[in-house]
């Protein structure tokens, strides 16, 4: 490990012990803000450890949290809510495997048609069972409060974060990125392409998932449309892409921004939130393709190059 | 019986919504998503123009026709265009195109929620009974479906039997290739992407005669068309409709038979299967 690696490593875990403390200082409505910020940070993170190096993009987030969300709502009356979690991790791991193994081996394209009707397959389904019990919703009554789910949520971002730190050094890291570069070069120098994938692809399963869970107290009541809602893996490819995912704390940059302006519209023009994220695609494509952190590296690279000329 | 004629004659406007998408997927390399909302587009017109006016669905197609296809002949050269210009790969293409057209889609549906609101909307046009076989089937649907056999058939003879139709289908097998026997290759790329774009309004003009839709529907039309589109093999048209009458029959199945609320993921089960047996198409050779 080098230097610069070890100072990279007390930085962040600094900076997430002091994103820890927002619950002591802040308001409801900043604890709130932050639960929200968290959450996204969770999901497009992990989104982008995948989507990233392969270019693959997913649009499942909604499925995996939904499944997340379920798990707790059936769960809690059975088990205490601390094994929650982690069996929704696990759940979310096997679909994302079930989903990886029909669709990962063909190109892109197959990948994202699949995926962006996961979480309405998962919906339809679950109505459908619940048509025979006859219950349209379910219950989360706990006594978990915002700030507990505030920290479970930072203590998950330092996980993912940490994965994705150990995932970059691996052979596995390195294996994605020349799958991102070219698959034919990947397969030809002997990486088995297809596992490779899969197995990255079971973290943001897992993940968003673990999310899902997390969040089901906050919700109270959850029903299949809330709980599946499409917008959601929009919304976090959005940010993911819009901070950019080549640095593991890119999606970061695009997460806060783009909640505080999220908050705003859907405050004063709730019904103008397609079009936002419409319009903030094509940013994306047109202006920003590698996110704010392709632009920052831009900027500091003119920088030292006008240094260098003066 | 009832069920496989019902699902026959949805098919046949499937059939037609899909091969719009296949024009633009399969002979310009543009995966559009926003397709659906073309659509919704072309719904909206012969909703309005028969709620105002009393004009019928079937003139309003050929307003719908001409009006879809420069609009889409815009969207290509003015937003697609400089994509397809910059991707140093098909595979770039294919992310920048996936992010813009769903950019796109929502552009469309936040403008139409802005401008009509997001109400469901449906009218009643043809609605008599008609009876074949002895049993009563609506008229609409039978008229939507014989409208969308007629257009299906002549763009299939078109692409079949004409110059222009089998340059096209040659930028479907090799755009490469086309441009050294003298194809135009970005022209006829527009102009398929145009030409799919009308066809899919049209195709929504159609079906919003028995179905009711709302300013956010289209990407569950998008969804059904690109099943069906890699059901039957992209840039196929063949396979398209054999496709698309094969969704139409099980959609109506499930919906009459288990529920009504599982048409997706019927949908789904089947495009699963075919990724796991078939990838290339129900009449696609094997790549190997």
């Amino acid at each position: 490990m080098t230097a610069a690696n070890s100072r990279d490593l007390v930085v962040a875990a600094i900076l997430l012990l002091l994103a820890a403390c927002l619950p002591w200082i802040g308001s409801t409505y900043a604890i709130a803000i932050g639960v929200t910020i968290a959450m996204y940070t969770v999901l497009a993170t992990s989104w982008a450890l995948f989507s990233g190096p392969t270019h693959y993009i997913s649009l499942a987030t909604a499925a995996f949290f939904g499944l997340g969300t379920y798990t707790t709502a059936i769960g809690i009356e059975y088990l205490p809510y601390w094994t929650l979690p982690p069996i929704a991790g696990v759940l979310g791991a096997v679909l994302a495997v079930l989903v990886g193994l029909a669709t990962l081996r063909l190109s892109g394209v197959y990948f994202v048609i699949f995926t962006l009707g996961l979480a309405e397959l998962v919906r339809q389904i679950i109505t459908w069972i619940q048509n025979f019990s006859g219950q349209r919703g379910l219950y989360v009554l706990t006594d978990i409060t915002e700030p507990h789910i505030y920290w479970q949520l930072v203590g998950l971002a330092a996980l993912v974060y940490f994965g994705g730190w150990l995932i970059g050094r691996s052979r596995l890291g390195f294996a994605l990125l020349i799958i991102g570069n070219d698959e034919e070069v990947a397969r030809h120098s002997g990486i088995h392409t297809a596992r490779a994938k899969l197995l990255l692809f079971m973290v943001p399963g897992a993940v968003a998932a673990i999310t899902g869970a997390m969040l089901a107290p906050r919700y109270i009541y959850i029903e299949p449309s809330l709980a599946f809602t499409p917008m959601l893996s929009f919304q976090v490819v959005i940010m993911a892409l819009l901070g950019g995912t080549g640095r593991l704390w890119g999606p970061l940059v695009g997460v806060i921004p783009f909640t505080f302006l999220w908050e705003a519209i859907s405050v004063s023009f709730p019904n103008q939130t397609t079009l936002l994220l419409g319009v903030c695609f094509l940013i994306i494509v047109y202006l920003l393709p590698k996110g704010f952190v392709g632009l920052l590296m831009k900027i500091r690279q003119l920088g030292s190059g006008a240094e260098v000329r003066a | 019986m009832d069920i496989l004629i019902t699902g026959l004659l949805l098919g046949g406007t499937y059939a037609l919504i899909a091969m719009g998408l296949n024009l633009q997927y399969g002979m310009s390399r543009i995966m559009n998503l926003a397709n659906g909302e073309m659509l919704v587009i072309g719904g909206f017109a012969a909703f309005w123009l028969w709620t105002s006016g009393l004009v019928s669905p079937f003139l309003t197609i050929f307003l719908v026709a001409p009006v879809a296809f420069v609009l889409n002949w815009l969207i290509y050269i003015v937003i697609l265009r400089p994509l397809v210009r910059r991707a140093r790969s098909r595979g770039q293409l294919e992310v920048d195109s996936i992010l813009t057209t769903f950019g796109l889609s929502f552009v469309a549906v936040g403008i139409m929620i802005a401008t009509f609101g997001g109400d469901y909307f449906s009218y009643s046009y043809l609605a008599r009974p008609v009876v074949i076989l002895g049993e009563n089937y609506a008229l609409n649907r039978l008229s939507a479906f014989i409208g969308a056999a007629l257009i299906a058939g002549a763009l299939y003879l078109w692409l079949n039997h004409s110059r222009p139709g089998l340059a096209i289908r040659a930028i479907a097998v090799s755009p490469d290739s086309s441009r050294l026997v003298g194809i135009d290759v970005p022209r006829l790329a527009a102009i398929s992407f145009a030409l799919g774009g009308a066809v899919t309004a049209v195709g929504g003009g159609l079906i919003s005669m028995f179905l009711t839709l709302d300013a956010s529907t289209g990407v569950l039309f998008t969804l059904k068309a690109l099943i069906i589109v890699i059901m039957g093999g992209v840039g196929d048209i063949r396979g398209t409709i054999v496709a698309a009458l094969l969704l139409g029959i099980l959609e109506t199945f499930v919906a009459t038979v288990i529920d009504p609320g599982l048409t997706l993921a019927a949908a789904y089960l089947l495009f699963v299967s075919i990724l796991l047996l078939r990838p290339q198409g129900l009449f696609g050779r094997s790549p190997s």
